[in-house]
Formats: C-alpha cells, sequence, structure tokens
C-alpha cells in the first residue's frame, strides 16, 4: 500500500492517537510536576510564606515623586508644588461606610461635590485603594480629625503636593494643566511609570514634558498592623523628583501681551527668529488653570463652555483665520524671486475686475477713489489691493499656492506642545477633491489673503519669523532648557533648524523688509500709528481680514458694525530690522484695522522685549525668581 | 433528539465550560477588588464568548476545512496590517483599531494556525515526507515571527507550541524531531542575543527572583508569597490580602492564579486542575473519536493548545516558568482572549456532533 495515493484511513488515525497517547504521559508528567510545585508552596513552605503574608506585614507603599517646575527665560515661576492635606479611605478597612461618613461630616466639611465624586471613585475603583474624600483640609480640620482618629477606621490624612500655577491664567496656552489621572489616560500609561503617582500632564507642555517633568517614584516599605494602618518606616528607595523647566517664554512679554489685548477676544505669538524660541503665546480670554487640577467643578466649567468668547480655545494653536494683507509681502517676495521689477506700477483706480468679467474687486481705499498709480513699495506701505490683486492673476494660482507652502502656510510647523492643527492654502486640486471647480475670482483675492485661506497665528508668526531671518527658520520651542533639580546641571534644547526658504537674492528680501520698514516709518504706511517714536526700527505689515461678506457699496463704519461682524485686526512685525530678535504676529478678532488696533498691541509686545526698563510684572517677587544656573557644554 | 444534539453541543464540555465560567466570576469579583463595572464587562465578553462557541458548533466540519486556508491567509493578512498601521500600546504594536473596538489579529491565528497545519497534512497521507514536514514548519514560521516582532513573545510561543504539537500528531519521524531539538539547542544563543531587555531579566528573575526584589522579581516574589500563604485549605473567598492590600501587581489578569490560590488553598487548586484536565481529556476523546485525519489533528491540536494555556500561566504564577503575558484561561479578566477560546471549543463540539452513524 506504501507509495500509494490512496489514503489508509486506519492507518493514519492509529499514527495519530498513538501520538497523542505519548503526548497524554508527557502530559502527565508535567501536571505532577506542577502539583508537586504548589504542594511544596503551599503546604511544606507554608508557614515561611505565611509569615511574610501576615497580618503585620510589610507593605511596599509608592512614594510620589516630586514634578518638575516651569519656569519662564528669567526664572518666574510659571508652574510649582504646594502641599495640601487629603482626607483618604480605604474601603475594605471600613465596617460601615455610612457611619463613618456621618462622623466624618461633623469634623470636616464635606459637600456635595466631594460626596458624588467619592461614590464615582468608589464604584470605579478596587476597594483596597486610598481614595480621596476631601481636599485642601484646613489645619482646624486636621486637628480634629488627628484627635477623633482612633474610632474613624479607614479614614487616613495624607499630605501631597499639588501643582499650582502662581500666575493663574498667564500662559495658560503654552503652559497647559495637570489634571487627575483618567480612565482614558490610564489606557496609554504604562502603570509601573505612575505609582503613587497622581496627576499627569493634559495640556501644552505639562503633556508633551510629561516625561521629563514627572520623575521616578520611591518606594517605601512599611509595617501595617491588622487595620493597614502603617506601624513604621523600614526602608526606604527615595523617589527622584521631575526635571525643571526653563521655557523660551518671557512672563513680562507675555503679560504685556495679554494686557494690550484687553477685553478683545485675540492672539499673539512671538518668536525668536534666531532659534524659533517662542517668547509669547497669548490666547485671550485666558482661563485659571488651578481650577482644572483637581478637577473643575460641573458650574464652572459649563461656564467656560457657555461664554461666547470661548476662552479654553487655544487661538494662537488651533485658531484659523483670515491672514488678509500680511500675506502680502510674501507674494511680493515670490514675484521678486520670478524677476518682477519692484519699480512696475499698476494703476488703482479703486476696483478691480477680470478680463470678460463683471464682477468687482475694491480696494479698501475705493471711496477715496483708490491710490491712483503704485509700485511695489507704495503698495505694501499703502497696502493697496488692486495691486496684489493684478499681481495674484499675474503669478496665478499654482505659483501662489507653492510661495506659500515655502513660508510654511497650511503645514503645522512642529512647536513642542501637542494639539496644533494647521492652516488652510486653497488650491485647485484641493477644491476639486471637494468636487468643486476653482473660479478665476478666487485666485484675484487670495492676493489679498481673502477667501478660503486660512492661517493659525503660530504659522504666521513663524513665517514672519523666516523673513526676519533671511529665510532661515526652526520649529517653534516653547521649552528652552531642561534642569536637573539636584545637580542644578542645566541642558539646553538645541534649536531644531525647522523649514529654511531658499531666498535666491537677498537683495530681493531686502526690498522687502524695506518696504514693511515703510509701512511702520511713513506717514502714509498703515502701521505708522504703532511705530511712532519707537527706539528701535520696526519692519511690519498690516492686515484687515473680512469675516463676513458685507455689501460692497456699504459704508465700512466701525462704530455702527455690530461687534462681532467687524473685520479682524491682523498684524505682522519684527524688530529691530538689522539684526531681528523678535517677530510677532497679532489677530484681535472683531477689532477693525489691523494697523490702528493689532499694530500697537505688536508694539506693546516687542517694547516689552526690547526696552530692557520695564519692570518686571506683579507677582513675580524676588523670592519666586530664581536665576538659571548656566552651564557650559 | 435531545436539545444538545438539535445545537451539536456536547454536554459535558459545555457544563465543564460553564461551571469553569461561574467559578471565574467569583474568583474575579474578589481579585478585582470587588469592582462591579469591570464585572459586568466581564460577563458581557463570557456571554459573547458562548454566543460564538454555539454559533461555530452549527458550522458543520467539511466547511471548517474548506475555510482553513482562508482564515490563515486572512490572519496573516492583518498581522502585517498590524505591522503598517497597527496602533501601539505600552510600547508593542499588536491592536488594529476599528473605531469601535481594538482588536489583536494574533488572535486569529491561535485559530487559524492550527487549522491550517491540519488541512494541509490532512491533504496528503500520513505519516508526511520529511519536506511536507518542513514545508509545514516554513508557512508556520511567517506568523510566528510576526508575532515576535510586534512584541508579543507569550502569544508566538504558544502558537509555536501548538504548531510542534500538531507537527507531532501528524507523525513527524523522530529523525526529523532530533533535528528540530538540536537546532533549537543552537539557536539558543542567538535568541537570547536578539531579546529585548526586559524578556532577559524575566528569565533572569525566573533563576533567583531575589535578584530583584522591586522590580522584575517583584510579580514572581509576590504571587510566590500568595500561593504558599494560601495554605491547604485557603484563607477563603474575597479574604485574599496579597491581592486586596495591592501587593500583587496584575491581580485580576495574567497573576489571577495566584489569588485562587491563596483564597482556595491547595484542595482548590486540586478541583480546579481536575476541571481543566476534564476539558482538556475530553477534548482529546474527541479528537480519538475524530472520523478523519483533518478533524483529528486539528481536535488533538486545539485540546492540547488549550494545556499549554493552562500550563503555562499556573507555572508562571507558581515560579517553575518565566512571566509571559498568558491568562488563565475563562478565569482571567481580558477580552478576545476569551472569545478565542470559545470558538475553539465550539469547534471541538461542532467535531463531535457532525459525526456520521454509521462510524462506529
Amino acid at each position: 500500500m506504501s507509495g500509494t495515493p490512496i489514503k489508509d484511513y486506519l492507518r493514519e488515525s492509529r499514527l495519530v492517537n498513538a501520538r497523542m497517547t505519548g503526548v497524554i504521559a508527557v502530559i502527565a508528567v508535567l501536571v505532577l510536576v506542577l502539583v508537586v510545585r504548589l504542594a511544596y508552596l503551599q503546604i511544606i513552605d507554608h508557614r515561611h510564606y505565611m509569615t511574610l503574608s501576615n497580618e503585620n506585614s510589610i507593605n511596599p507603599v509608592p512614594i510620589a515623586p516630586v514634578r518638575g517646575l516651569i519656569f519662564d527665560r528669567n526664572g518666574v515661576v510659571l508652574a510649582e508644588n504646594y502641599p495640601v492635606l487629603t482626607l483618604e479611605i480605604v474601603p475594605d478597612q471600613v465596617k460601615n461606610m455610612k457611619v463613618l461618613l456621618s462622623q466624618l461630616g461633623k469634623i470636616v466639611t464635606l459637600n456635595r461635590q466631594d460626596l458624588r465624586n467619592f461614590y464615582r471613585e468608589l464604584r470605579e475603583k478596587p476597594h483596597f485603594d486610598s481614595l480621596v474624600l476631601r481636599n485642601n483640609l484646613t489645619e482646624e480640620e486636621a486637628d480634629r480629625f488627628a484627635v477623633q482618629r482612633y474610632r474613624l477606621t479607614g479614614a487616613e490624612l495624607h499630605a501631597r503636593l499639588e501643582r499650582y500655577y502662581p500666575q493663574g491664567g498667564l500662559a495658560v496656552s503654552a503652559l497647559g494643566y495637570v489634571g487627575r489621572i483618567s480612565e482614558n489616560d490610564t489606557k496609554e500609561i504604562n502603570d509601573a511609570n505612575y505609582r503613587g503617582i497622581e496627576y499627569i500632564g493634559k495640556l501644552g507642555v505639562e503633556a508633551s514634558y510629561e516625561d521629563v517633568l514627572r520623575g521616578r517614584s520611591g518606594i517605601k516599605k512599611v509595617e501595617v498592623n491588622a487595620e493597614g494602618r502603617a506601624i513604621r518606616t523600614l526602608d526606604r528607595i527615595p523617589p527622584v523628583a521631575g526635571d525643571n523647566l526653563y521655557l523660551n517664554l518671557d512672563a513680562r512679554v507675555q503679560a504685556a501681551a495679554e494686557q494690550a489685548l484687553g477685553n478683545h477676544r485675540g492672539t499673539v505669538v512671538a518668536i525668536d527668529p534666531r532659534n524659533g524660541g517662542v517668547l509669547a503665546f497669548v490666547s485671550t480670554p485666558t482661563y485659571n488653570p488651578n481650577e482644572f487640577v483637581d478637577g473643575i467643578s460641573t458650574k464652572n466649567y459649563r461656564a467656560l463652555m457657555d461664554n461666547p468668547d470661548r476662552p479654553l480655545l487655544n487661538r494662537a494653536l488651533d485658531g484659523r483665520y483670515a491672514p488678509g494683507s500680511t500675506i502680502k509681502p510674501f507674494l511680493a517676495l515670490g514675484a521678486l524671486e520670478d524677476g518682477m521689477n519692484p519699480d512696475q506700477t499698476y494703476f488703482c483706480p479703486g476696483w478691480y475686475h477680470l478680463p470678460g468679467s463683471s464682477h468687482i474687486f475694491h480696494c479698501w481705499r475705493w471711496r477715496e477713489g483708490g491710490h491712483g498709480t503704485v509700485d511695489l513699495r507704495h503698495a505694501i506701505m499703502e497696502s493697496c489691493d488692486v495691486y496684489f490683486y493684478n499681481l495674484a492673476v499675474h503669478l496665478g494660482i499654482s505659483r501662489i499656492d507653492d510661495i506659500l507652502d515655502k513660508f510654511g502656510f497650511g503645514a503645522k510647523t512642529g512647536i513642542d506642545i501637542p494639539g496644533e492643527i494647521s492652516g488652510l492654502v486653497p488650491s485647485p486640486a484641493w477644491k476639486a477633491a471637494h468636487g468643486l471647480p476653482w473660479y478665476p475670482g478666487e485666485t484675484v483675492i487670495m492676493g489679498v489673503g481673502q477667501g478660503a485661506m486660512l492661517v493659525t497665528p503660530l504659522e504666521l508668526a513663524n513665517a514672519t519669523a523666516l523673513l526676519a531671518d533671511h529665510g532661515v527658520g526652526f520649529d517653534p520651542q516653547v521649552v528652552r532648557a531642561i534642569e536637573n533639580p539636584t545637580t542644578r546641571v542645566m541642558t539646553y534644547l538645541k534649536p531644531s533648524p525647522g523649514r529654511t526658504v531658499g531666498v535666491h537674492n537677498q537683495n530681493d528680501l531686502a526690498t522687502i523688509v524695506q518696504d514693511m520698514r515703510d509701512v511702520v516709518r511713513s506717514p502714509k504706511g498703515t502701521g505708522y500709528l504703532m511705530g511712532l517714536h519707537a527706539p528701535y526700527k520696526i519692519a511690519g505689515k498690516s492686515g484687515t481680514a473680512q469675516v463676513k461678506d458685507m455689501p460692497s457699496n456699504m459704508a465700512y463704519n466701525v462704530k455702527k458694525i455690530a461687534r462681532d461682524l467687524r473685520d479682524n485686526a491682523v498684524f505682522i512685525a519684527f524688530a529691530p530690522v538689522a539684526d531681528p530678535r523678535i517677530a510677532v504676529a497679532v489677530i484681535v478678532e472683531h477689532g477693525g484695522f489691523g494697523g490702528e488696533v493689532a499694530g500697537p498691541v505688536a508694539r506693546k509686545v516687542m517694547d516689552a522685549y526690547l526696552l530692557p526698563e520695564n519692570p518686571p510684572p506683579a507677582g513675580s517677587t524676588a523670592s519666586s525668581v530664581r536665576a538659571p544656573v548656566q552651564h557650559a557644554h | 433528539m435531545n436539545i444538545w444534539q438539535r445545537w451539536h453541543l456536547d454536554r459535558p464540555l459545555f457544563l465543564a465550560l460553564l461551571l469553569l465560567s461561574v467559578v471565574g466570576m467569583f474568583v474575579l469579583y474578589s481579585a478585582s477588588g470587588e469592582n462591579s463595572m469591570l464585572m459586568v464587562r466581564h460577563v458581557v465578553r463570557l456571554m459573547l464568548g458562548f454566543v460564538v462557541l454555539v454559533s461555530i458548533a452549527q458550522v458543520r466540519p467539511e466547511t471548517l476545512r474548506r475555510w482553513s486556508p482562508h482564515i490563515f491567509a486572512f490572519g496573516l493578512m492583518l498581522l502585517v496590517a498590524v505591522l503598517a498601521v497597527g496602533s501601539v500600546r505600552l510600547g508593542a504594536r499588536r491592536w488594529l483599531n476599528f473605531g469601535l473596538f481594538r482588536f489583536q489579529p494574533a488572535e486569529i491565528m491561535k485559530l487559524g494556525m492550527p487549522m491550517m497545519l491540519a488541512w494541509f497534512f490532512a491533504r496528503g497521507s500520513l505519516p508526511p515526507r520529511t519536506r511536507y514536514v518542513a514545508l509545514g514548519g516554513l508557512i508556520s514560521l511567517v506568523p510566528i515571527l510576526l508575532i515576535a516582532k510586534q512584541p508579543d513573545l507569550g502569544t508566538a510561543a504558544l502558537i509555536l507550541g501548538s504548531v510542534l504539537t500538531i507537527l507531532f500528531l501528524a507523525g513527524m519521524s523522530w529523525r526529523s524531531i532530533l533535528m528540530v531539538l538540536l537546532l533549537a539547542g543552537l539557536a539558543t544563543p542567538l535568541l537570547w542575543a536578539h531579546m529585548h531587555q526586559y524578556q532577559k531579566q524575566r528569565i533572569r528573575t525566573l533563576l533567583d527572583p531575589s535578584s530583584d526584589p522591586l522590580g522584575a522579581g517583584y510579580h514572581t516574589i509576590q504571587s510566590m508569597i500568595a500561593v504558599g500563604s494560601g495554605g491547604f485549605f485557603g484563607k477563603g473567598w474575597l479574604k485574599s490580602s496579597q491581592a486586596h492590600l495591592n501587593f500583587l501587581p496584575e491581580s485580576s489578569t495574567d497573576f489571577i492564579f495566584a489569588v485562587f490560590a491563596e483564597e482556595f488553598g491547595f484542595l482548590g487548586i486540586l478541583m480546579l486542575l481536575g476541571l481543566y484536565l476534564f476539558v482538556l481529556g475530553r477534548g482529546l476523546l474527541i479528537a480519538f473519536y475524530a472520523q478523519d485525519t483533518y478533524t483529528r489533528l486539528l481536535a488533538g491540536g486545539l485540546a492540547l493548545t488549550f494545556f499549554m494555556y493552562f500550563f503555562v500561566n499556573i507555572g508562571m504564577v507558581s515560579g517553575i516558568l518565566p512571566v509571559v503575558g498568558v491568562p488563565l484561561p475563562l478565569i482571567s479578566y481580558g477580552g478576545t482572549a476569551t472569545v478565542t477560546l470559545m470558538a475553539a471549543f465550539g469547534m471541538l463540539m461542532s467535531i463531535h456532533t457532525h459525526r456520521k452513524i454509521i462510524a462506529d
């Protein structure tokens, strides 16, 4: 039979069954080994293990490390830790929870929210965990508890360090905040790194530098009695504190920007063009991060969510705005690179229309009859729209997209805080993907930064920094240095080279910078107001971006139009012109004219950074200011 | 025709699985610190598991046989997809994210691999020629390497185990077996060199747990204390101080056996082992009674894989095997593994209840 393709069923089944019998013998041996091993552990060595696990046993208790502090570039404390007393309960040790809670209620104040949170944790967490009942006990309450403690089995006082942001809402859009580790967080993190730790960075620097700030937990071996109370500490592996962070951010500049924006919704991003350091990162209105640390109350949270000004929106990172005329210098530089003559003129009668089309595109000065004959210098200085309508048509949409791409518009900048979104540079391909055709009129309005185009304030500031630094860019960095808290050794983060614009002829760039200088210097310039009496040289460009389509023949009177319909005021600037140290982008929502409203904000920001006699902001007294220790490496 | 026959279920096996699940619920309730939310999720998954079991039991073995290569190919495809677009959790790329649920394609391979090999060897005659054995081994090496790369060494090792089992059952010659053993011996140092640091550490701590009592050895030491302190009669249900005072890590998942051993003692362990061995025995019996080579190999392979599961888990908890992430079948908290296991038992029932009467 062997060798024939016909299957010999009986032989096959005998073979497999014989092999199975063999396996069963092996299994028998393995099970025997297992049983012997378990008998050894549970019967012969039982006493030994019983002692180890005895009621008076040694409990390894994790010790939370101290989270790293966060300072601004001058050593002003932005995030610190302060000790609080919490009242906690281990449900497994409680005989009657209702009785215990009513007893505790007589000693300390327990409001509805406390109880609700506690009952939720009671449902969700293991009953051998220590659950927080009340935070922030007063000393009086702690004393009362200490006296009665002997009859309150299961309840315990704990001292913990809690995150505190001494400057309140200042720079919250860059700093972020920590909060209690949520069930969602636990899915993402490695428990081993969070022994005894209750807080995790949720947003901003606190989130992106979580691993640096957190530190390493220690372990305390304590002898516990039958009720699980610690009797004495036997051994201790100390925790390792997290590293401190020094930001590029300057609290003075940040505060100046927030003040300058006043009650407006708006945003300011200031960048050091030489290394991408983020000097100010503002979104107004701000909110108080301290409320989030231990869980914000439902009422306060709803108030923030229902606020029409949307304070929780990080406008600097996630706001998308039409750039308006601030786009003009970038397009002009592109056109110069293509060989356009800056002396070439266009005539601005106050309006423009495409050949063969009756649609009228207005210049913002159409009521006064337009700008007349303008060259590039005047077109930028006086922000002539008709010049740039012509320029846009001359360049064509694909070249425009090219130029804007080069400056990083429509792409994330790679800033070192999470959640960044990108703006939008519309293109025929993008519209085709939505099943729509590209209209020639859309190319026209791209010339003045209107239409579908959107930028984030961060992108706009980053592109301005690129102009300021001769086309050499860096990824924006909020954090400047990491400090080891024990050795106090500072490790400065290297500027991370980012997008670089190949400027073929630095003369072209110089022309644009000169024109932007005139925006601020010339009495006819749209930014003249913001540049008055500046002790250093500023280059800038204003923008006034429509948020609402208006009938084009309607007179634009800022005072008469409802605030939500007013234009966004935009301004970009850098200074000092010869060797720029700061590049700023400002957007004031519904502010009106860019040069009049956003320009002065940019000026105040630059003054705060460049003028040495500026006093430090209130609240940063000498005790909370630490000079960074320099370390060469 | 009674209800068991009508639904193609094997009564002894079904009742044993039900009993195991109930025991598991009690143990998990204690091990999780009386966490009712977790219990609800666990019970939902168990029920889903039983639904899968009953559904697969209705499928005829002939159909299973025809599906085998397709299921294998599908599983292989998903494994490649994981490598490309899988989501990373705790440093391992094991999951495919479908929005609503996450899913580990390695689970499909736990079934797909035995099915494929049974199909492959049942096509020719047994014992297979050496080159067929080699070919079968090569086919199975691809998914195993993919899983090991994720890295999920525990699952990879278990699937490798099931492959070797089926090769052995299929009648691989003793000479080839010797060759494989020799090759494995030679490859060990190479494997050691390629292991991750934490994997090496786990094997080192197996040899001497006290070398790193608060780090890698912590799991083993604490679980041995739990098992040992249970004694002959155990401390009683809900009385596991090791788990409740938070000494024992992973007490609801991979180390749940330690909680069981602490609360129910040696006596409880003997009963639990008895229950597991009964399920194993029933599975092997089904293999013995199977009517063709495909079903015989598949049933034998699945039953023996089940043995490897509880043996490896209990061995790890009692400190004779290294710490690998293998759950205790039907007792540990853990989603897809339970469902996969139930699917395997569904196949066993299908094989047993679709036999033709004339055969005996």
